[in-house]
Order: structure tokens, then C-alpha cells, then sequence
């Protein structure tokens, strides 16, 4: 066993883990965080995508011992208490989700998308967002989510907000 | 919807984008799917599977993976012999159906059947001992080939019956002999309808708890059918129907796919009462693709029968559907349903249909979004693009020429069903106007000119939905609905039907409140637990929505009477002068009228009701539909492929869909898209490839190419509304509309391209290889001459691809 140090969504957690313990597994089963799903465990699906360190990471091909020292945001983070983040409201008025499976990394690629550049064209949200697969949505409802949230995260009101999740 | 709610309440909710009930908890990662559940003292469990497609089990060794770390325990198909087969409701003449075990027992037939399952404290340790478990086999020669399966000497998948045909199923109308004689014109292809994979972005996954003192066995599934579980889990286990409850956590998509019995769905709960503890399966990505059931895998070879003018005379159409090796629930008749609907939306006075479904070494083909109805769409709309470019006649041209008019519904067609209603020429029309047509056709000529491929592709289709009457459905085709007003006022609407992400928590609860005139955030749906919910059928074949939605319906038209009673008896006035909206049961014409909680505390408080009403106000109705539904509509798509590649680029998407009444138009847009893009997948990307040798060589993600958001265009949607008068809200379904439309218009599209080449047909998936490859003259119809024509027509050296 091995001792890490980590933040996860703001709280600072030592814990004893496996060294093979992927991340993926150690924020569910460990911190029972089960908002991170896991969808292929290969990282081709994008549904286990976490920040680490505020860039989006597939964490089910992270080693949980990979991100000692480091912070990790999940979808149960993004929030600011009740109230929702700009992609998670977009999302909602979109209808950018269906089944909602892919829908937690589907949402945290979102933001690294719009970190990488914050008023990005529909062409640049669908190669954003390659590494995420939806089988539901037919991903245009996904792409008008990730627009309508590059705008509200524009506004002033929402850069506050947006600002605690790195 | 019916005019007298839908007029009294002034539609306040029912026909709005109204965005989902379901998504707060969705988007906050705090709702709970099967693998998401903790509870005390939960085992984790793994199972073995076959690496190879044929093989005899000659021993399995067990002893090292049981004195791994944590392992609880090891069993095999021999230990498991009281756990009954997995069940086929399917029912056809001559069928042959194989015992097919929960846990293979001395043979295993596909890459992936489960031969042992660990049982380990945790799920890392229970994986470490699958590894321990050695298991001798001696491979035998695989059937893969469904053709050479049916030859002379094949071996056989099941040597009981000594052959490979599981069954021949034959439909036929008019004289079809009659009129392949008299054709002026007969065409005819071969296609094929390649194997899929489901792929819902959730995997299977299986929880169980057994308490022995209640005797109560609580099953979570990842299910479409928590009911029709129940009862079979109870056939499987031996168990009392009584003593099983099952429950759907949030269930992450399943597009058919969970529409089963699975024998996982036995070994999970039986592991649960055989050790005393709570037990978990969550299905891997590696497990979905090799072990969860598949799609299409047709042959059909299709005729025509054609006259100059272009009216359609007859069909034949001889199938080969390959089963894999086992029956799942619904193996058999999905390919009778592609007889149901092969004659699409035409007229066609003489039908032959026959299929042979044949037994392969692979995983069961079943139920896929669309389940049948896509191949038949497939069929009949490359026929038809296949016989217009025989007869030089424009595909719109020659599917007007052939459509029923919109007088002549309910249609009585080719294949014995009668559609309930539709206008062809409306969608068509709007469609065609959207697109621009003309306009597309000059812009191809002038693309041809030029060098570029650039092709339009048409597909009118026709869906059956809303499954279905019972008379013609396996397991009843009814569904239940039972609304209950609370003392508070608050709904609680429990649907028999189980949705999965279509959102039927949002629009059964707009519809409610319109009924009730009070607004959906004081309407609760409940569905997919079966202590809580009465006896229902499931999510699939578009039907929760006509079929569960109406059940609602008529159960809320009982507790408007009800109310209405208990109002006019407390106003002084006669029950049909009650109006109900607003929150108000208002007397006609007045001023008099009560609070919907004054009359709901009075139908509690039974102080006051009128002779005869009884306490309470909760209504139930079993919804049994005297017809399925046909949704309808034409999608049309652009495509470029280009020369040096093959690769092929969408250019626009125009669909036209009516799937009658919509409550949500927001959410059908959701499941158009949804399907469009599943129905792209089909014709662009995705195979599932087993080897000659029967290995699986698509088993990953990798290796299955789901589509990605790159490279799809924006969708233009558009609706035509023809309501049915199936059922009272005029609703048809949308579920499968999209992927049931889209596939043959892409491939037309494609083949339309390519005709300067000569090029007539290439069996998806269009990969950018195998199209290119026709380019180069590959294709069976004279290419070579007709591009070198083509190009010094356009001007053009014919060296530069026939070098």
C-alpha cells in the first residue's frame, strides 16, 4: 500500500491505496464519488474524464498514486453549492444529455475545451470533444451546450463562479 | 392531443421545449446507475469466458483461483445446474431452440460465453483469480460464414439438431410468379446488413441482495424490462415471483440491447442466496461487445419487378439472418419483423418473403434499435434508388410514383399490416423543398464536371411502432399506467413502460399536468421498480410513449371524472358543467369553483362525496392498443467522396420525420439525432468483424469505430404532424425513427456519387478502403468505361485513375 496526498473538489484527503489502483477507482470506490462513470477503462470513451490540475484526464488510465500532490476536480466539484456551473446549466437547457452516462466527462471536456479557448467555433467544440463518445444525443444538442456556455461564461456574473473549479 | 383537454387546459405544458425533470441530478454526477450502488458487505463477481468460438470443455481447474486472496468462491457450469436456461420468447413454426445455460457446461460456442464465475471481496482480487482459472479446451471448426453454415458437411454449432437452420419463416401475397412475367423490368441486388454492436455507454451491470428471514430477493439491473425480469429471473431461479423485486437504477442507454434476459441476470442473484451476501457484476467495455447481444447480420437477396413507367409489381426477397449461436429473448423474430415492413411505404400488389435464420458460432444477434425494421428500410430503399437508376428516372420521381395516397390510409399492405395513417408526398415534399433539390441535382452535374463526386441520397421510410397489439407481440404488448393524486396534492404517476434516457419523467409529466391543470414539477414518474410500480411491459419498439403514455392518459381521464363528481356534488352543480385548469375546478359559465387541493382534500377527508365515489384519488389503466403506429418521413443527405481517398464527407442532413402529435418537441429532437447518428455509424463506420476462425477482431472500441462529433453535420429538422387514431393523444413514437431513415439515404447518396463510375452498390461499412477500392474499379458494372465517358464528357484525361 502506498500513501498519497490529495485534493479532491476542494478537501484535502490521505489515504492508503494499491499502487495499481487506477484513479477512476479510487474517486468511486475509495472517496465514493460515483459521478466519475466508467465506460471502457481503455480511455477511449472519455466517460471517466476528471480534471487534474484543472486539465481534463481520462481517469481510468491515470494511477491514482500518479496524482499525489495533486487536485483533483470531479463532476460532484463543479457545482458552487447549489448553484450550477455554466456548461452543467447549458447542458440542462440544451437537452445535451439523454441518458446521462457520458454526461459528467462529456461536461468536464466541455471545460477544458472552453479553457483552451474560450469562444471556440462548432468546429472546434466537435474536435474538442473527439475524445468523448455519446451514443444518446447525436452530439448537436452537446455542441449547442458547449456554445450557450462559452456565451454565459462571457458574462461577468459567471466568471466568479467558473473561477473556483481549477 | 384529444381536443377537449387540450382546448380546456389551453396546452400550457404538452407541445413546449420543456427541458428535463431528469437532468439536475444527471448533471451533477449524484444520480445512481447499477455499478454506482454500495451496499454492505457487497462481493464483487467476474466472470470467465471462452477464447475460443468452438470448443469442448474438457476440465476446469479451480483450485488456484479459490485460494487467491478474497475469493468467497468458484463456480462452473456444473456447480450452477439448477439455474434454469436463458429464455427465448420467441415462437415460431419448427423453431429448434437449444439449451442454452447460464454458464456453458461442456461446450462453448462463442468468443465470450461464460464458462465460471468468481465471487471475491473485491474487484480487483476477483479479476487477479479469473486469471487462475484454467480451463482445457479442445477447439472445434467454427461456423462463421451463415452461407457455408447452411451447406452440405458444415459442422454443426449444436450437433442435436444436425443442421444449422434454426428456422424457415415464409410470408407471401398476390401472384408474385405472375408478376416477375409480366415486368417490363426486373433488378435485383444482394446486400448485405452487417453486424453491429449496441455499444450503450453504459455496460451492463447486475446488483443482487437476498435476506433469508424475508425471503426477499432485490435485484438491480441494468434493464428495459424490469417486469418481464422479474418473472423470468423468478422462472430461472426457482423462486417465487413474490420474493423478487427488481429495480432499474438510472439506466445509462440501452438501444435494445437491455431488452433481454441475460444469463448473468440468473448467476447474480443466484450468487446473492447461495452466499449469504449482496453481489455485484458490472459488465467491462471488452464483455459488452463480445457478450451483449448484436445487431442486423442480413443477406437479402431482392427483386424486383418493375414496369417502364415505374410502378412497382412485385418483390421477392430471400433472407439469411444470422442468429449467433444461442437464442437471447427476441433472437428469432427479428428478422420476421424485416418481412413485416420490407414492402416500406409502397404499394405492391405481389410479396415473397422468406428468411432462414441460421445458427453461427457468435454472440446472438437480437434487438437493436430498430430491431428488423432497419434492414427492411435498407432493402426497399436501395431497391428503389436501384431500380430509378435503371429505369433513368429521378428517385423522388420513382418513389411518388409508387406511394399510397394520403386517402388511402388506413393502408392495407403487401405484408398483412394496416397503416394507421400517413401522407408519403407531404414529408417527401418538404423534405425535398428544404434541401433545395433541383438546386443540389444542378450543383452535382456541375460538380461532375469538375471531378468531384458529389451525390444526393433519398430515403422514405416507414416504421412500425407503439408494439404492439398483444395478439401480436410475445409477452402482451399492453401497458400499465396508474396516477395517484396525494392528500397534498402533489402526483405520483407510475409507468409500467421503463425508459432509460428518453425522458418520460419530463413529458408524462407535462402531459399530467395539463390534464390535472397543475404544472409537472408537482408531478413525480415513477418507473422501473416493481414493488412499486403494477405489472408492465418496458422501453423499446418506440412504444413508451403511445403505449405507456396513453395508459397515464386514460388513468388521468379517470381522475377527471372523479374529481369533476366530487366538485359538482360540493358546488351544486352537474359533473359535465366542471372545467379543470388553472388549479381551479371552475362550474361552467360561473364564477363558482374549488382549489384542485380543496377538491383533492375532500376526496380524502370522504366527508362529503358523492353516492357511490369512493375514497381516495388513484386510477389505474392497462392500455392495450388495437394497432401499432407508422411513423414516417424522408430524410435526405449530401455527400462528397472524394477522389483520391474514398473518404466521404457529409455535406447536409435534411430530415423530415412525423411522428404524429409530439409532446416534447425538444426531446424529439434528441432521439432524431440520436438515431440519424446511429443510423451513420451503420452505413460510415461500424462492423463487428469475427474471423474466420471465429475470433472477435472488433472487441474494443478501438477496433469498433462508434462515431465521434467530428465530421457530422448541422441536422435540418423539420416535422409534418399526421396524428394516429391508435390512440387518443394522436402520439406515433420517435424512438428509432432516425436510425431506421438514415441508413439507406446515406448509402444512396454514396451510390449516387459514384454513379459516373458505374459504380451501382457497396455493402456498408462505406469505409474509405472499400470505397476507394470501387473507385478503382472494383465494382461489377463496366466502371472503367463509364468514368473514362464521364471524364472526356467533363473534359477530363480518363489516365489519371486507370493508370
Amino acid at each position: 500500500m502506498k500513501s498519497i496526498a490529495i485534493t479532491v473538489n476542494g478537501s484535502a484527503r490521505s489515504v492508503e491505496v494499491e499502487p495499481r489502483t487506477l484513479l477512476v477507482h479510487f474517486l468511486r470506490d475509495q472517496l465514493g464519488l460515483t459521478g466519475t462513470h466508467i465506460g471502457c477503462e481503455t480511455s477511449l470513451c472519455g466517460a471517466c474524464t476528471v480534471l487534474l490540475d484543472g486539465r481534463a484526464v481520462k481517469s481510468c488510465t491515470v494511477l491514482a498514486v500518479q496524482a499525489d500532490g495533486r487536485s483533483v476536480t470531479t463532476i460532484e466539484g463543479l457545482a458552487k453549492g447549489s448553484e450550477l456551473h455554466a456548461i452543467q446549466e447549458a447542458f440542462w437547457e440544451e437537452h445535451g444529455l439523454q441518458c446521462g452516462y457520458c454526461t459528467p466527462g462529456m461536461i468536464l471536456c466541455a471545460h477544458e475545451v472552453l479553457a483552451q479557448s474560450p469562444t471556440p467555433s462548432d468546429e472546434q467544440i466537435r474536435e474538442g470533444i473527439c475524445g468523448n463518445l455519446c451514443r444518446c444525443t447525436g452530439y448537436q444538442h452537446i455542441v449547442n451546450a458547449v456554445r450557450s456556455a462559452s456565451r454565459k461564461m462571457a458574462k461577468p456574473r459567471r466568471t466568479a463562479a467558473t473561477a473556483g473549479v481549477r | 392531443m384529444a381536443k377537449k383537454n387540450g382546448k380546456a387546459n389551453g396546452h400550457a405544458f404538452v407541445g413546449q421545449r420543456f427541458k428535463r425533470k431528469e437532468d439536475p441530478r444527471l448533471i451533477q454526477g449524484i444520480s445512481h446507475y447499477a455499478d454506482d450502488l454500495r451496499l454492505p458487505g457487497l462481493l464483487h463477481c467476474v466472470f470467465v469466458r471462452s477464447p475460443h468460438a468452438h470448443a469442448k470443455i474438457s476440465s476446469i481447474g479451480t483450485d488456484a483461483a479459490k485460494a487467491a486472496p478474497g475469493v468467497v468462491a468458484v463456480f462452473t457450469g456444473n456447480d450452477v445446474k439448477d439455474i434454469g436456461c436463458v429464455p427465448c420468447a420467441g415462437s415460431l413454426p419448427g423453431l429448434k431452440i437449444p439449451n442454452h445455460y447460464v454458464l456453458a457446461r461442456d461446450r462453448v460456442r462463442y468468443v465470450g460465453e461464460p464458462v465460471a464465475v468468481i465471487a471475491a471481496e473485491t474487484l480487483y482480487q476477483a479479476r487477479d483469480a479469473a486469471d487462475l482459472v484454467e480451463v482445457d479446451y479442445e477447439p472445434l471448426p467454427a461456423i462463421v460464414d451463415m452461407e457455408k453454415a447452411l451447406a452440405k458437411g458444415s459442422p454443426y454449432v449444436h450437433d442435436e439438431f444436425k443442421t444449422n437452420l434454426a428456422f424457415t419463416h415464409v410470408m407471401n401475397t398476390g401472384d408474385v410468379a405472375a408478376a416477375f412475367k409480366k415486368a417490363d423490368v426486373v433488378v435485383n441486388q444482394r446486400l448485405v446488413n452487417q453486424r453491429l454492436a449496441p455499444v450503450s455507454m453504459e455496460p451492463r451491470g447486475v446488483v443482487a441482495q437476498y435476506l433469508p428471514g424475508e425471503k426477499a430477493l432485490t435485484v438491480w439491473s441494468s434493464t428495459q424490462i424490469p417486469h418481464l425480469l422479474k418473472t423470468q429471473m423468478a422462472v430461472m431461479l426457482g423462486v417465487p415471483e413474490t420474493s423478487v423485486r427488481v429495480i432499474t437504477p438510472e439506466v445509462g442507454g440501452g438501444f435494445g440491447s437491455k431488452l433481454n434476459v441475460y444469463g448473468e441476470e440468473g448467476v447474480v442473484p443466484w450468487l446473492a442466496i447461495r452466499l449469504g451476501r449482496p453481489v455485484k457484476w458490472s459488465e467491462t467495455r471488452r464483455e459488452n461487445i463480445a457478450a451483449t447481444i448484436h445487431g442486423r447480420d442480413q443477406i437479402n437477396d431482392v427483386e424486383l419487378a418493375l414496369k417502364k413507367d415505374g410502378t412497382l409489381l412485385g418483390m421477392r426477397c430471400h433472407v439469411l439472418a444470422d442468429l449467433g449461436a444461442y437464442h437471447q429473448l427476441l433472437t428469432p423474430i427479428i428478422a420476421t419483423l424485416t418481412g413485416l415492413m420490407a414492402p416500406g411505404c409502397y404499394k405492391l400488389p405481389a410479396f415473397e418473403f422468406v428468411v432462414k435464420g441460421v445458427f453461427t458460432n457468435k454472440m446472438s444477434t437480437d434487438a437493436y434499435r430498430g430491431a428488423g425494421r432497419p434492414e427492411a428500410t435498407y432493402l426497399i430503399e436501395r431497391m428503389a434508388d436501384i431500380a430509378a437508376r435503371e429505369l433513368k428516372m429521378d428517385p423522388v420521381a420513382f418513389r411518388r410514383k409508387n406511394f399510397p395516397s394520403p386517402k388511402e390510409f388506413p393502408f392495407a399492405t403487401a405484408a398483412g399490416l394496416q397503416y394507421d395513417s400517413g401522407n408519403y408526398q407531404g414529408t417527401l415534399a418538404k423534405a425535398t423543398q428544404i434541401a433545395g433539390y433541383d438546386k443540389l441535382r444542378a450543383r452535382q452535374k456541375a460538380g461532375w464536371k469538375q471531378g468531384k463526386y458529389y451525390g444526393i441520397g433519398v430515403s422514405t421510410y416507414v416504421e412500425i411502432c407503439a408494439l404492439g397489439p398483444s395478439s401480436a407481440m410475445p409477452a402482451g404488448g399492453w401497458e400499465s399506467g396508474t396516477v395517484r393524486i396525494e392528500p397534498t396534492g402533489k402526483v405520483t404517476a407510475l409507468t409500467g413502460a421503463s425508459p432509460h434516457g428518453q425522458g418520460q419523467e419530463t413529458s408524462f409529466a407535462q402531459l399530467i399536468a395539463d390534464m390535472l391543470g397543475i404544472t409537472p414539477a408537482d408531478v413525480n414518474v415513477v418507473h422501473g421498480d416493481t414493488a412499486a410500480v403494477p405489472y408492465g411491459i418496458g422501453t423499446f419498439g418506440s412504444r413508451a410513449t403511445a403505449v405507456g403514455g396513453t395508459a397515464l392518459y386514460v388513468a388521468t381521464e379517470k381522475l377527471q371524472d372523479k374529481m369533476k363528481k366530487i366538485a359538482a356534488h360540493l358546488l351544486g352543480a352537474r359533473p359535465d358543467a366542471i372545467v379543470i385548469g388553472g388549479g381551479r375546478l371552475t362550474v361552467k359559465g360561473s364564477k363558482k369553483s374549488l382549489s384542485f387541493g380543496e377538491v383533492v382534500g375532500a376526496a380524502y377527508s370522504a366527508k362529503s362525496l358523492p353516492e357511490g365515489v369512493e375514497p381516495g384519488l388513484e386510477a389505474t389503466h392497462f392500455f392495450e392498443p388495437r394497432n401499432f403506429t407508422f411513423p414516417f418521413g424522408a430524410h435526405i443527405v449530401c455527400v462528397e467522396v472524394d477522389r483520391d481517398t474514398g473518404a466521404i464527407s457529409l455535406d447536409r442532413y435534411v430530415a423530415v420525420d412525423d411522428c404524429g402529435n409530439v409532446i416534447n418537441p425538444l426531446l424529439v429532437e434528441g432521439q432524431i439525432h440520436g438515431g440519424i447518428v446511429q443510423g451513420i455509424a451503420q452505413a460510415l463506420y461500424e462492423e463487428v468483424i469475427y474471423n474466420e476462425d471465429g475470433q472477435l477482431s472488433t472487441g474494443t472500441l478501438m477496433d469498433y469505430a462508434l462515431p465521434k462529433a467530428a465530421g457530422l453535420p448541422e441536422f435540418e429538422l423539420e416535422r409534418t404532424c399526421t396524428p394516429t387514431p391508435v390512440n387518443p393523444m394522436g402520439v406515433k413514437g420517435v424512438g428509432e425513427a432516425g436510425t431506421i431513415g438514415c441508413t439507406p439515404a446515406v448509402v444512396n447518396a454514396v451510390c449516387d456519387a459514384l454513379a459516373p463510375l458505374g459504380i451501382r452498390h457497396i455493402d456498408m461499412p462505406l469505409k474509405p478502403e472499400k470505397v476507394w477500392r470501387a473507385m478503382q474499379g472494383g465494382s461489377q458494372i463496366g466502371a472503367t468505361a463509364v468514368l473514362a465517358a464521364a471524364e472526356k464528357k467533363a473534359g477530363k484525361a480518363s489516365s489519371r485513375r486507370r493508370a
